[in-house]
């Protein structure tokens, strides 16, 4: 009696808890299969690489996003050029130079301001970042893949350096102890020991970094402009993959052309942050193994 | 010499690196708590939009966010700490195991907008519900979903292990374990991933796009199947829709600063429970 009954909660729990598993794939089907009739009408190889984006153009609609993977890719290198060097520098200060109280501190500090939202981010950017650029650099307008990476690269900053952190942290303290025996100061033992020894974890931080930049909306759909162009320079306006589906969605006809492609950009930028999330966890488990540690 | 000199130089580029951290992140907070203070008051916060959305509150957005909230963590908690519950307590080591727990890292990664896209075609198309509380609840959840598993699967497996033998030794099945000394236990550490969910869930904007959001509506949402406005949204509505930019501007400050107060307390109470608790067991 009492068996069949944990037998029973057993099996529940077994089955609900594979329900992260079909979310996943369910999120796999329903992109591929809504994104089929515009494979198919286009082409995959002219979705991806045409750059003509038309998708309301009654006659003769056409679907190329070429444009918007250059904007994403543009934006998403800008960004990580300003949250690499912050993120990661803040993340060796705090392993680093923090005393055992400001280290606590920070770290929950930089915990807080990970969890502020996007859209907060993207507001402040459009109306203080995007004005004080257009001022600076006297450019005919602040929404700009330029304030576009800005923006991003400060929200992504958080997300680098705590992750980094972690790896940081994880290095044997013996790994120190026998570089400051042979002589080498913090500094000699920061940059030739724990580093690279951190080097793995680090760029775990850094994929997942990116991973978040690319699929970020809210902040490039209100600063980056939205013209869906190639840019010719990074003070051009550009149009990421997720702000032209935030952006379009509300005006395409469900079931249309333009619905579907706009369900093949998402699945263009899943696949896309698939592969990075992959890497970075393939990266992470090599590295806990090359420590010694649990999974 | 030398060697003393990179150091020094070292040293300060990273004190640098953390300097203008915060000063870019200090100034975000500053800006919107300097600007947004000057619109709160207490009608800002309990009356509906008037005037085209110039004037009076934004209290049925306050609403809906909080229904959005509740909603998705009515569904995520249970099947969260279900999944949680099933990877330290029963879950065998073999490679389907591991693909679950490969796809609950990878769903966390997953791009909020696209979360939005599978609402729109499962929720709102397939199932039926319009766009509506229910499915932008139902959206969210699955967003926040791997963090609820992540920080109950930290909380389970911080139970230590003398305390589920102590409880077998005196005749306890497996399940009554669990359900009497090990969620009990593990509750404090539980409640912290449910407030970061809730954190999260309350300021995400793409997915509740196409699933729930509406931009003026000066009704409360009477119903789980109501579209309703939402905190996060009414923001990016107010730049980019409506007649008055300079007054909605102002409005919009208004509600990032709630928005803000909201998920930096929400995050500060889920830390220091997180410390407290830490503290107890170490």
């Amino acid at each position: 009696m009492i068996r069949t009954r944990e037998n029973i909660y057993k099996w529940i729990f077994t089955v609900l808890a594979f329900s992260s598993l079909i979310f996943l794939l369910g999120i796999i089907v329903v992109l591929f299969v809504e994104s089929i009739p515009v494979f198919r009408s286009t082409g995959l190889f002219k979705f991806l690489f045409s750059r003509n984006w038309y998708p309301t153009n009654e006659a003769n609609p056409e679907f190329g996003i070429l444009s918007m993977l250059v904007g994403s890719f543009v934006v998403t290198i800008g960004a990580m050029l300003v949250a690499i060097p912050l993120g990661i520098g803040s993340a060796l200060y705090i392993h680093e130079l923090a005393g055992d109280k400001q280290k606590m501190y920070l770290k929950n500090i930089v915990e807080v301001l990970g969890a502020v939202p996007s859209i907060v981010f993207g507001f402040f950017g459009m109306v203080i970042i995007s004005p004080f650029i257009q001022q600076l650099l006297k450019i005919p307008t602040g929404q700009c893949a330029f304030t576009g990476a800005v923006v991003l690269g400060i929200m992504a900053i958080p997300t680098v350096c705590s992750i980094a952190e972690d790896a940081l942290s994880v290095v044997p303290k013996a790994f120190r102890e026998a570089s400051f025996a042979l002589g080498a100061n913090r500094w000699q033992t920061l940059w030739g020991v724990v580093i690279p020894a951190a080097g793995s974890g680090i760029s775990t931080a850094l994929m997942l970094g990116i991973s978040r930049v690319v699929g970020e909306t809210m902040t490039v759909l209100m600063v980056t402009g939205g013209a869906a162009a190639i840019p010719n320079s990074i003070f051009s306006p550009v149009r990421p993959m997720t702000s032209t589906i935030a952006a379009e969605m509300g005006e395409a006809v469900v079931g249309g052309q333009h619905y579907h492609a706009l369900f093949a950009i998402g699945f263009v930028l899943f696949v896309i942050t698939l592969v990075l999330n992959l890497v970075a966890e393939i990266i992470s488990r090599r590295y806990r193994l090359k420590l010694g540690l649990d999974l | 010499m030398k060697a003393e000199i990179t150091q020094k130089i070292g040293f300060f580029l990273l004190i640098a690196a953390l300097a203008i951290t915060i000063l870019f992140l200090g100034s975000i907070l500053y800006f919107i708590t300097v600007n947004g203070v000057k619109v709160l008051s207490w009608q800002f916060l309990t009356d509906i939009p008037r005037k085209a959305m110039t004037a009076g509150g934004v209290a049925p957005a306050i609403v809906g966010t909080l229904y959005l909230t509740l909603g998705s963590i009515l569904f995520s908690l249970p099947l969260g700490l279900i999944t949680a519950i099933y990877l330290v307590e029963y879950s065998p080591k073999n490679i389907i195991v591991n693909i679950l727990r490969m796809s609950i890292n990878n769903l966390a990664g997953v791009p909020s907008v696209v979360f939005g896209l599978f609402g729109l075609a499962v929720f709102v198309k397939f199932f039926g519900f319009g766009v509506s509380i229910l499915a932008g609840s139902l959206t969210l959840s699955i967003l926040i979903l791997p963090n609820i598993i992540s920080a109950s699967y930290e909380a389970l497996v911080a139970v230590p292990r003398s305390l589920r033998e102590a409880s077998y030794a005196l005749g306890a099945t497996q399940w009554q374990t669990i359900k009497n000394i090990v969620v009990p236990t593990a509750l404090p550490g539980i409640l912290t991933g449910v407030i970061l969910g809730i954190g999260r869930a309350a300021g995400e904007t793409a997915p509740i796009l196409f699933t729930a959001a509406t931009f003026y509506t000066n009704r409360y949402p009477v119903s789980p199947m109501s579209e309703c406005m939402a905190l996060p949204y009414h923001i990016y509505a107010l730049m980019t829709e409506g007649t008055h930019p300079d007054q909605q501007k102002m409005i919009a400050f208004g509600c990032a600063l709630i928005l803000l107060l909201l998920v930096l307390c929400i995050s500060a109470l889920a830390i220091y429970l997180r410390e407290k608790q830490r503290r107890k067991y170490v």
